[in-house]
């Protein structure tokens, strides 16, 4: 027993200097982003802020217009949310319905999960363009909108629930819409909450496709606004990490109240 | 029952309207293009693209740049996919032996860079990395590593480690997840058997725990170098563009593609990507079942 307690010990500690290395790069974004530009630039460096600041702050708000991709960030999140939706249709549809070609479809939605970004990316850019979608929230928002992933999660999680209960709304004259969004709906809160998550970081962090369709400043997200703090301001090291702390304490925050649900949801997911 | 023969139409139509349109369509879409000469003229005049075989192909396999970039991006996949896996394999074990609540607060911990901002710890890096200012070069001289600073991030030598090491503290979270996910779902009574043979620890990893963990192993591996080989965001944000030497294919198609508006060109490599991929995926599905 006491051999074991000592290996016990000996794996924290392993764990706690890794756990250091994870963090300090954070630490260090959050110290730096309240430091003077002098107290930034200072060889050697200072490691806890001598001279708290909050002029980086300040230097952010004026040369990027914060608030402005902050609500177009957020209106991409909505969008995000409405196709989660969808996807929660579908994964419900392949669950609990027999149809012609049910699994022709459903090999369709899992082969979606292997195809790489950078050939979808030239094609979708020329639907987009087709569509007349360049430069508009709709085209940022709709290539990404379900994901075969997403949608196989939810058929996982669909499986579970009896079929009886589904037959028992039907005597009782439900509809099929009434049946999934009064029964089966709530039935899959935890499904609900883990996948809403995992959209809100993924729509909040995207970069790629954002740059690609967003042409004028008025669409830009957060990413690609901070992405321009590249280059013009590369000496104003306190201003680029004002910027990405304020991109990284909101998925932070969202982290730590929700870390239970974010974490037991991967056993959720099945993938075991 | 017939009456019901509408419905499940209606709840997988919109999705998989938009999975076609947007992941099956483009494929054949891509291919058609990697034929044209479409550009920027093509793209809103069809009337002006011309179909050119396979010009694009042998145009890209003469072009020394995505000779380099095919070989950086087997770098990342060679060097990166091993270490992610190794590092998320290490800490899931030591997570779950530790596990209780301690365990769960280290596995928060290290779940958080997974969840970061790309473009945001670029910059952090960035600053860590920087040559005069960076933390990094401050340590390695005062630990009397190294002698004089590293341009870690233009450097040739460097650069690739750099974004690695990156990618590996980003990649951690999420595959250690799954692997201790797999982990806590091994049956005690595997462990009690050994204990009543006398196995020790090293043999119960070897010979239970590990082969117990096949399926999260080989799905972190599979995906983590289907990740690598589109590796992206961390070189565009980190390496000069100029410098061929650390770029990666998923850089060069989105240059070609988005910069110089060559659509038949990107295209063109994307399918020799996408071609790749499936080679590589194949290729560890058949060596996993010979295992």
């Amino acid at each position: 027993m006491y051999k074991s307690k000592k290996s016990k010990i000996i794996t924290i500690l392993f764990l706690l200097l890794g756990a250091i290395i994870m963090v300090f790069p954070l630490y260090w974004m959050i110290t730096t982003s309240f430091k003077t530009l002098a107290e930034a630039n200072q060889v050697p460096p200072t490691f806890t802020i001598h001279d708290f600041s909050l002029e980086a702050y300040g230097r952010l708000f004026d040369k990027m217009p914060f608030l402005l991709y902050l609500k177009n960030t957020l209106i991409i999140v909505l969008f995000s949310f409405g196709g989660l939706l969808l996807s929660a249709l579908a994964g419900y549809g392949f669950s609990k319905y027999e149809f012609k070609h049910k699994e022709v479809y459903f090999v369709v939605v899992l082969a979606t999960m292997m195809i790489p970004y950078q050939v979808t990316m030239i094609p979708n850019f020329l639907l987009i363009n087709k569509l007349g979608l360049v430069n508009t929230f709709a085209g940022i928002a709709l290539p990404g909108l379900v994901s075969g992933f997403t949608i196989f999660l939810f058929r996982q999680f669909m499986n579970s629930i009896p079929d009886e209960i589904i037959e028992a709304a039907r005597v009782e004259g439900l509809s099929e819409f009434q049946i999934f969004f009064k029964i089966v709906l709530p039935m899959s809160k935890p499904i609900l909450a883990i996948q809403s998550i995992l959209v809100f970081i993924g729509s909040w962090n995207s970069f790629l496709w954002p740059l690609i369709v967003a042409q004028s400043q008025d669409k830009y997200t957060l990413s690609i606004g901070l992405s321009l703090l590249q280059g013009q301001n590369t000496s104003d090291v306190p201003l680029q990490m004002a910027g990405a702390t304020l991109m990284i304490i909101p998925i932070l925050i969202v982290f730590f109240t929700l870390q239970k649900y974010i974490l037991d949801g991967y056993n959720l997911s099945g993938i075991k | 029952m017939n009456s019901l023969k509408k419905y499940p139409y209606l709840f997988i139509g919109p999705a998989m309207v938009l999975l076609i349109l947007f992941f099956i369509l483009p494929i054949v879409v891509a291919l058609g293009i990697s034929f044209t000469d479409m550009d920027l003229v093509g793209l809103n005049d069809y009337s002006a693209v011309n179909f050119i075989g396979f010009d694009n192909y042998k145009a890209i396999f003469q072009d020394s740049e995505f000779g380099q970039v095919i070989l950086n991006t087997l770098f990342y996949v060679v060097v990166g996919v091993p270490l992610v896996v190794a590092c998320s394999l290490t800490i899931a074990t030591a997570i779950n032996f530790v596990s209780g609540r301690i365990g769960e607060a280290f596995r928060g911990i290290y779940y958080l860079p997974a969840i970061t901002n790309t473009v945001a710890v670029s910059f952090v890096w960035m600053f860590l990395y920087n040559p005069s200012h960076g933390l990094i070069n401050y340590f390695l001289m005062n630990l009397h590593i190294i002698d004089s600073q590293i341009a870690w991030l233009s450097d040739p030598a460097y650069a690739k480690f750099a974004l690695i090491i990156l990618a590996v503290w980003k990649g951690i979270g999420l595959n250690m997840i799954i692997l201790l996910a797999g982990l806590t779902a091994i049956s005690k009574d595997y462990y009690e058997a050994a204990d009543i043979d006398g196995a020790n620890a090293f043999q119960k990893y070897f010979k239970i725990t590990l082969p117990q963990l096949k399926y999260p192993l080989f799905f972190v591996i599979v995906t983590t170098t289907i990740g690598w080989m589109q590796f992206f965001d961390e070189v565009y944000m980190m390496i000069e563009r100029e410098s061929a030497n650390a770029k990666s294919i998923a850089l060069f198609i989105y240059e070609h593609g988005f910069k110089m508006m060559d659509y038949g060109y990107a295209s063109a490599a994307s399918i020799v990507l996408f071609i790749g991929i499936i080679t590589i995926t194949i290729i560890q599905l058949k060596v996993s079942k010979e295992n």
